[in-house]
């Protein structure tokens, strides 16, 4: 009997109050309040970019997409021309950095590893993510636009699609390496092992066995360059002109782009122009998320074993 | 050690025969089976093989000789150079930045590390499997079709053949011919590393190293690859490291037993100290590490 109430007193195992309760309800508290805080600016961009935006993208539906950008001060949708700039310019950075970058990150984890090359290398990767994208558009137009430009009579100022496309490029390409990098190292050495010992070459398990593997993670990296690319803006002014009509051409006359539009119709005193900006503004966010949904949809259809 | 002397024969607390009740039982062997394992034709000729790993010596002076045909078992304490000994065997260790060895390992009398030899062409004949199941993150099909599609068969017939035949010789085909196409990573730890038996097997290689291939796998699932094993062992060598010693006394025909020894500078290296039939092992070792090894007195 002794032993029972013994037992029932040490066994007390209600949670006493206590100031360990206290410091975890409060954490809670901090914890949740602080995810409220970093979703307020969210929810704000999102809600107004949508219902100014909104007003004149939804208002005229497809016209707004496929119309030429009308002069400053006139009223009325359009802004087809900045939309397949931005496709044109970000599709042909795309074009060169990413394979450029995935090729770059395979060197520096499956081949140079830890030589003094690829660690150089991977040092400039990572401090050029850090370089601000005028400095890249800067350094486009010194080492293109300017070459391309012709002075008077003639006119041509060099302003192209494809110098956007060459400094988003730059932009993109640390950011590919990085993460396509940072994918190849989770792959586990136990699959390259397997693939080895089945007397397969080194370029043959990157290419059949640590590739797929790194895939969907590769594609996330690569979409996340793209997304940031799509929004740049100041590679862009120094690049690609301006323009209210649909250029198709990356290589002839200027182009524009939404981000470009963003800034130019934001910056002027005219309500009509600002309206089209937000236009410009939901488009783009638009336009980001349908990438970003059609590139995760595909990766997953590709990588699918039932 | 308790021993409870009342149940046991008295004479069984003498130092050798007690070796018998404490090691691993294996069946007496006739000297004309020992003469017979010792003619069967020989595959690997180690002679006085050092490995290092940069500047340390990490496995030092092993000689032996794996026949065909037969189960070779290294078994010893962690940290003796068993799998790095077992890597050298195909070449593995060349991944292994700053890894390189003294001596020789001869292929059927060719020098696995003469400059001349490849290591994709050597891996192709002497294959691999590893102590935690590696497949690919593929459908289980295309595992086993990895190796084959590596040496360049495209036809499917072909391939259907072979994935059917390697799955089957890895008592896999049953379970799994109805999903060949899902992912091999839905599998049970030891249909997986069956399946990765599967994959070793479908490029056809004269040998097949294991590396404590059932470590990871519960008492059921090691029954199965080690039954596996013994019908394994009538078309290839195998060579596998274990550190279950009944394992090795159950499977295998031969037995190398290493230890880690401290050199006079402090360095903790692996070396071979005995190489014999597995029956001779278990029941008569000539070494009294062995001895003290097998009877638990010891790693």
């Amino acid at each position: 009997m002794t032993l029972g109430t013994d037992l029932a007193h040490s066994l007390e195992l209600r949670q006493k109050p206590s100031w360990r309760r206290a410091k975890n309800t409060l954490m809670s508290v901090l914890l949740g309040s602080a995810v409220v805080v970093v979703a307020i600016p969210l929810v704000l961009i999102m809600y107004s970019v949508f219902a100014k935006g909104g007003a004149i993208l939804f208002k005229s539906f497809p016209a707004f997409l496929t119309h030429d950008i009308p002069p400053t001060r006139a009223a009325g949708p359009g802004m087809g021309p900045a939309i397949v700039g931005t496709l044109l310019i970000t599709g042909m950075a795309t074009l060169i950095a990413v394979p450029l970058g995935v090729l770059g990150a395979i060197y520096l984890n499956e081949y140079g590893v830890k030589s003094k090359f690829a660690q150089a290398v991977r040092f400039l990767a990572l401090v050029m993510t850090g370089v601000p994208s005028v400095v890249m558009g800067l350094f486009v137009y010194v080492v293109w636009t300017l070459h391309h430009s012709i002075t008077p009579p003639h006119e041509l100022t060099g302003f192209q699609g494809f110098g956007g496309s060459l400094a988003l490029a730059c932009l993109m390409l640390p950011i590919v390496i990085n993460a396509t990098e940072q994918m190849l190292k989770l792959v586990p050495d136990g699959l390259r092992e397997a693939s080895y010992a089945l007397g397969a070459t080194k370029t043959r398990t990157v290419l059949t066995v640590v590739l797929p593997a790194a895939g969907s993670g590769i594609v996330s990296g690569a979409l996340l360059a793209v997304a940031r690319a799509a929004g740049e803006t100041a590679p862009l002014l120094f690049t690609i002109g301006a323009t209210r009509v649909i250029n198709t051409s990356l290589f002839h006359g200027d182009s524009t782009a939404l981000s470009a539009r963003i800034f130019e119709n934001a910056k002027e005193a005219v309500a009509n122009a600002q309206e089209r900006g937000w236009g410009a503004a939901l488009a783009l966010v638009l336009l980001t998320f349908t990438l970003t949904v059609i590139a995760r949809v595909t990766t997953a259809f590709a990588t699918r074993i039932k | 050690m308790v021993v409870d002397s009342a149940s046991k024969p008295a004479q069984d607390l003498s130092p050798k025969s007690s070796v018998r009740t404490a090691a691993p039982s294996v069946p007496e062997m006739r000297p004309s089976m020992v003469a017979a394992l010792m003619a069967a034709p020989t595959v690997f000729e180690v002679e006085n093989l050092d490995v290092f790993y940069g500047a340390y010596k990490a496995v030092r002076g092993v000689n032996m000789t794996i026949r065909k045909n037969q189960i070779t078992a290294f078994i010893g304490p962690s940290g003796c150079g068993k799998t790095t000994v077992l890597r050298c065997l195909n070449r593995m260790n060349d991944l292994i930045p700053g890894a390189r060895i003294e001596g020789d390992v001869r292929y059927h009398g060719v020098d696995l590390y003469a400059p001349d030899v490849s290591a994709t062409e050597v891996r192709r004949r002497i294959g691999m499997v590893f102590q935690k199941p590696n497949p690919f993150p593929k459908s289980i099909y295309d595992n086993v079709a990895y190796g084959p599609k590596i040496n360049g068969i495209r036809d499917r017939a072909k391939l259907d053949e072979i994935v059917e035949r390697s799955l089957r010789g890895a008592a896999l085909w049953d379970e799994v011919k109805d999903r060949l196409k899902s992912s091999a990573l839905g599998l049970s730890g030891g249909q997986q590393q069956r399946l990765c038996i599967a994959r070793t097997i479908a490029v056809e290689p004269e040998v097949v190293l294991m590396d404590e291939p059932c470590s990871a796998l519960d008492p059921i699932a090691t029954a199965r690859v080690e039954e596996l094993m013994r019908e394994l062992k009538q078309k290839y060598t195998i060579v596998i490291v274990t550190h279950n010693m009944q394992q090795a006394a159950r499977t295998s025909d031969c037995t190398a037993f290493y230890t880690a020894e401290l050199d006079k500078a402090g360095q903790r290296f692996g070396q071979l100290v005995e190489f014999d039939v597995t029956a001779k092992i278990f029941s008569n070792p000539r070494d009294t590490r062995t001895e003290n090894y097998i009877t638990g007195r010891f790693g």
